[in-house]
């Protein structure tokens, strides 16, 4: 792995390093009172290394990402950037970017962004000027080659580590890797992962980025998601697309009483984590508990990976 | 070609109620292929527009004509010799056939009898979809004969998605994910390596974002 750093990423300092990394998610609120943003930051802040902050996540309106983002700098702690190509051209994209840059945020994660129609704006236009891997591209060449798409100097160019995202379970089947790789060679440095219950699955995919040199060159980070309830298992398994949930969760989960089941939605995170662990190439995990910030701690502790380290600046 | 869709009956008829004498007018290309303006279709809105009047003993009188195409001047000049019989004209042609129409004749008032849907092929009986957005800058050499600009919901050029699930798109069942399209025929033409070349950033200016679009070709003008 390259180990000179391009931002002053803390994640990527950890990273680099070749420790275990954990990042974790806040998603702003609808409304402009950013102490939620704080409070979610606050629960989290000394059992994970960033947190992303979501891009109107599934095209719901909020407040943006970059101001929850600064709010969370505010509290000392280190955001990750969701930018979405969904709703800003490459004009919005790049200066959004030196904005975020403004506040040495120094993180950001490209996506595509879920359809509107999912949203509260079904009616509204999308964007998609670029596509999540040019965004990548784009953040790259503003930071390494110092110039905008348009060609012109910028000042202060952004410092940036830049990631993507990956999902090792969605369909075609056969390009999860190739679709990886392309990531990777338009610059992503790291990638979060979509939330992982299929084990197995995860390992076969991992041994094969491995065999193509891909953890070589990007920081594969597991995605993490705690079931809450069987409830919540049977919707990820059969509504949520490109989610892969085996029927053994299911059946884990619905062998115990109602009121125990988050917890053991929190067990069964913890194993997986543990074992994940272990796996050649995990260089991180990415806990996502939606609305339930204040169980990372605990999911923290118990895998194994607090506390967190000490990076001097 | 291009498709288009009926309006709905209830638009046509607030559209029209300042008017007593409306020709509707047909074209009997893409509209009339899909089922949708052509001289079929302007029979039975006539009649069904004038049984509705006849009922509530409205004044109003319905002429029907279709041309071979309205986006074409030389086709237009049929309705010159009759443009003063009519108050409005209801074409039931593309939005291009509408405003062709109406520049040709600039005092007779035009309303469209049609929504225009897209650029596409007919599919099935009573089926049509959606092939083509005129980006203006062809990529289907790229993309194994699959246009991800118009049959990608995100317009990915570097996709899928997240949401590609069992060959659907992330929109639902209906609507096939052109991503696993594209796959699947870059394996059936054994091309799958062609899949890891990462298509640049697009220039839109030849799309709508250029404004509107012209071709010349100098060696056919007069
Ligand atoms: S599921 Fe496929 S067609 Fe739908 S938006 Fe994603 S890549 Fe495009």
């Amino acid at each position: 792995m390259n180990e000179t750093v391009t931002s002053q990423s803390r994640l990527e300092r950890i990273l680099t390093s070749g420790r275990l990394a954990v990042t974790s998610e806040c998603g702003p609120p609808r409304g402009s009172d950013p102490s939620a943003v704080r409070e979610k930051g606050r629960l989290i802040k000394d059992h994970v290394d960033a947190v992303n902050v979501t891009d109107n996540q599934t095209a719901m309106t909020r407040m943006c990402s970059l101001a929850a983002c600064i709010h969370l700098k505010q509290e000392g702690i280190e955001p990750v950037l969701q930018m979405v190509t969904r709703d800003r051209n490459r004009v919005a994209l790049q200066s959004d970017i030196l904005g975020a840059a403004s506040f040495d945020i120094p993180n950001m994660l490209c996506l595509s962004g879920d359809h509107q129609s999912f949203g509260d704006c079904a009616q509204g236009q999308n964007v998609h000027d670029l596509d999540s891997m040019q965004l990548v591209q784009t953040a790259c060449h503003m930071r390494d080659q110092g110039k905008f798409l348009g060609g012109a100097d910028i000042k202060r160019p952004p410092a940036l580590f830049v990631g993507a995202a990956a999902n090792p379970f969605a369909d075609p089947f056969e390009i999860r890797i190739p679709r990886l790789a392309k990531k990777i060679a338009c610059g992503a440095q790291f990638i979060q992962t979509q939330c992982i219950y299929n084990i197995d699955k995860f390992k076969a995919w991992m041994h094969r980025a491995v065999d193509r040199g891909l953890t070589e060159r990007a920081f594969i980070m597991a995605g993490m998601t705690p079931m809450k309830s069987v409830g919540m298992a049977k919707y990820m398994k059969t509504k949520v697309p490109g989610m892969d949930v085996p029927d053994a969760i299911i059946k884990r989960l619905s062998g115990v009483e109602k009121k125990k089941q988050a917890q053991e939605g929190i067990d069964i995170c913890v194993e997986h984590i543990l074992e994940l662990s272990e796996v050649p190439g995990v260089a991180g995990f990415h806990i996502m508990a939606i609305e339930w910030e204040e169980k990372v701690p605990e999911i923290v502790e118990r895998a194994k990976l607090f506390p967190r380290p000490a990076i001097d600046e | 070609m291009i498709i288009a869709r009926k309006k709905p009956i209830e638009e046509i008829l607030s559209d029209i109620a300042p008017y007593d004498r409306i020709l509707i007018l047909g074209c009997n290309e893409c509209v009339t292929v899909c089922e949708a303006g052509g001289k079929k279709e302007v029979e039975v809105l006539a009649s069904a527009l004038s049984l509705y009047h006849l009922n509530r003993r409205d004044k109003k009188t319905f002429g029907e004509m279709t041309l071979e195409r309205q986006c074409d001047r030389e086709y237009l000049e049929e309705i010159r010799p009759v443009q003063d019989d009519w108050d409005a004209v209801l074409s039931l042609a593309c939005g291009v056939g509408v405003q062709f129409t109406a520049e040709t004749f600039p005092k007779l008032p035009l309303l469209p009898g049609v929504d225009t849907i897209c650029l596409g092929a007919n599919e099935d009986r009573g089926l049509w979809t959606e092939r083509c957005q005129a980006c203006g800058s062809c990529v289907l050499a790229k993309t194994a004969g699959i246009c991800p600009v118009s049959r990608c919901a995100k317009r990915l050029l570097n996709g899928p998605c997240g949401g590609s699930a069992n060959g659907k798109c992330e929109l639902g069942a209906d609507t096939n994910c052109a991503w696993q399209l594209i796959v699947d025929r870059l394996k059936a033409l054994d091309r799958m390596a062609d899949y890891e070349t990462v298509a640049p950033i697009k220039d839109w200016s030849t799309d709508r974002a250029g404004g509107p679009r012209t071709v010349t070709r100098e060696g056919i003008q007069i």
